[in-house]
């Protein structure tokens, strides 16, 4: 409940500090739009030629790229912002400030910042779901069950690799691998060759964060695999908490 | 409970990456790492009693900071026991969190592009401070430091003292027991020190709280403290009242002398300790007793324009004793 409130007030903060810049939201929403028609235009490209990627129909496929585009709204309006704040904390030593609240440390650096730059993504995100779904035959629920808990795994990810920041101070590289990440997550994971495949799955689990969601709403794999995913984005969760309370054994508090 | 805070042989070692200067430094710093190791605190014990106001004193780089940040627990102690009100800081319970604070002069924890009230809002969510007696203890500090104005501005339009007020609001807007103090009054002008000062007094005796505060001005610790720590190098150096640190450590002072012609360094070598002699101008310590009589023979023998005599800076004066080694 604390918690809840606490997340509202960084909300309304949040908003507050960013409300002034409102031709910035306008500028942010035709450069989502253009990208996403760029992206569209590549995906139609390929079908349009009768090529399919991997067996996925051009309504299927679709539904991946708005498993994608939720991603990235998420990683846009949520995930991108914090993750800089703790790289910017740590090299200012402000850090403190949040280790001296009696909060959880982890939920405040992950929730504190909020950009509405995220926002155009869901929202393509929701029109794409909303052609692709009735169209392929795919359960919208299972498929958003998915996203969520695709963004889960998503941020245990992105924290644990954000976290090392505790060492390194500096971070960018990770939030532009994690960037790239995600760019290779619009498409069905059949569509790539079978080392990458393997990577994708096994190394960085990309494969369960759109194609999977995808998958289980098509009924081409059961809803078992959505226990599988929530069993992996708990684990990689857990995780993520252990590596971040381990890395404050070492942070330095910089300067004096 | 009989002590508030305890060290007790406290010990912080750090690793750090060294890098000499230019490019091949650089690549050699990218591919290699060479690491030193800094012992920044180094067996320091002491004990403060509920109530207490504790001045902490030590040139730059002395361990202060560092005893304060592993005393909050935001450090590791590499070695030795901490205890804040029965806790064991670095465990940062929420029980223990919710009773300190920690106040440091070079950063903020104000939100840069919003007014003061925000950062308070946020605090008062953290601490679940109930709206009245919330908007109550605003009324109240801003009363007490006189910002009453200046709360509904973004922090980034507030003069330096404003910022260090609003910032000692947020910190003990949940009204902590224990506050940790490291250079509050740090840039801030005189007036603005005053204020300060007498925030954290009326604080301190209004809640009974427990003060261990750091500071360059003696005329904080002065007007703040009885007791005061001294450490140096990671070493406490002396432990006791304020009177009892200037008698034994500061029986010097100084004199400033500006000549008619330059000195050669061994002039005024029977008269004290040189501690600067530059061309014409000259400072050196000189025992109290001795005073007067130096004086008069320093205006007799020498060319003097000009003669001042002040107490010395205090860092010198522990700097000095240190080196003699005496210590407590």
């Amino acid at each position: 409940m604390r918690y809840l409130r606490l997340f509202f007030t960084f909300f309304q903060a949040a908003m507050a500090a960013r409300m002034e810049y409102r031709a910035n939201f306008l500028a942010a929403l035709a450069v989502v739009l253009l990208e996403s028609a760029g992206m569209l235009f590549g995906l139609f490209l390929f079908y349009r030629n009768g090529y399919d990627l991997g067996g996925w129909r051009w309504q299927e496929a679709l539904l991946v790229m708005a498993a994608a585009r939720f991603l990235d709204g998420f990683f846009t309006s949520w995930l991108s912002p914090n993750l800089q704040k703790i790289s910017e904390r740590v090299q200012q030593g402000t850090l403190d400030f949040v280790l001296l609240k009696p909060v959880d440390s982890q939920f405040w650096v992950s929730v504190e910042q909020f950009t509405v730059w995220g926002l155009p993504s869901l929202l393509v995100g929701g029109l794409l779901l909303a052609y692709a779904a009735p169209a392929a035959g795919a359960n919208p629920f299972y498929f958003l069950a998915g996203v969520v808990l695709g963004a889960v795994l998503f941020y245990a990810l992105a924290f644990l690799m954000a976290t090392t920041t505790i060492w390194f101070v500096k971070l960018y590289n990770v939030v532009n691998f994690l960037g790239a990440v995600l760019w290779n997550a619009q498409y069905p994971i059949s569509a790539f060759d079978r080392p990458f495949r393997l990577f994708m799955t096994y190394v960085l689990p990309v494969y369960f964060m759109t194609t999977v969601p995808a998958e289980v709403a098509l009924g081409r794999k059961g809803p078992g695999f959505l226990a599988l995913l929530a069993l992996l984005a708990g684990v990689f969760f857990l995780l993520s908490r252990a590596f971040w309370r381990f890395a404050l054994r070492s942070y330095g508090s910089a300067s004096s | 409970m009989e002590y508030a805070v305890v060290a007790e042989e406290l010990r912080k070692t750090y690793w750090v990456a060294e890098k000499e200067p230019g490019l091949f430094g650089t690549l050699r710093h990218f591919v290699r790492r060479r690491y030193r190791r800094i012992e920044a605190v180094r067996g320091v014990s002491f004990a403060l009693r509920p109530g207490e106001i504790v001045g902490f004193l030590g040139p730059n780089g002395a361990g202060k900071t560092t005893t304060l940040k592993m005393l909050t627990g935001l450090l590791y102690p590499s070695g030795g026991r901490a205890e804040v009100l029965g806790y064991r800081p670095q465990d940062r319970r929420p029980a223990f969190l919710r009773q300190i604070t920690l106040v440091m002069g070079n950063k903020a924890q104000l939100l840069w592009d919003l007014p003061v009230l925000d950062t308070l809002r946020i605090n008062a969510a953290v601490y679940e401070i109930p709206e009245a007696e919330y908007q109550k203890r605003v009324r109240r500090f801003a009363s007490m430091l006189g910002i009453e104005g200046v709360l509904t501005q973004p922090v980034r339009k507030l003069s330096l003292g404003e910022r260090m007020k609003a910032e000692l609001m947020a910190a003990l807007l949940h009204h902590p027991r224990v506050l940790f103090l490291d250079e509050p009054t740090l840039g801030l002008d005189v007036n603005a020190q005053a204020a300060v000062r007498d925030f954290v007094r009326q604080y301190a005796r209004a809640e009974g709280a427990t003060v261990l505060l750091t500071s360059h001005y003696m005329a904080d610790i002065e007007a703040l403290a009885e007791r005061v720590i001294v450490i140096h190098e990671g070493r406490l150096l002396f432990d006791g009242g304020l009177k009892g640190l200037v008698e034994r450590f500061a029986p010097y002072k100084e004199v400033r002398l500006d000549l008619e012609a330059p000195l050669a360094p061994g002039d005024l070598a029977p008269f004290g300790e040189v501690v600067e002699l530059r061309g014409q101008s000259a400072r050196l310590l000189v025992e109290k007793p001795r005073l007067t009589a130096v004086v008069a023979r320093l205006l007799a023998e020498f060319p003097v324009r000009d003669l001042a005599v002040e107490e010395p800076p205090l860092e010198e004066v522990i700097g000095r004793v240190f080196r003699e080694g005496r210590v407590a």
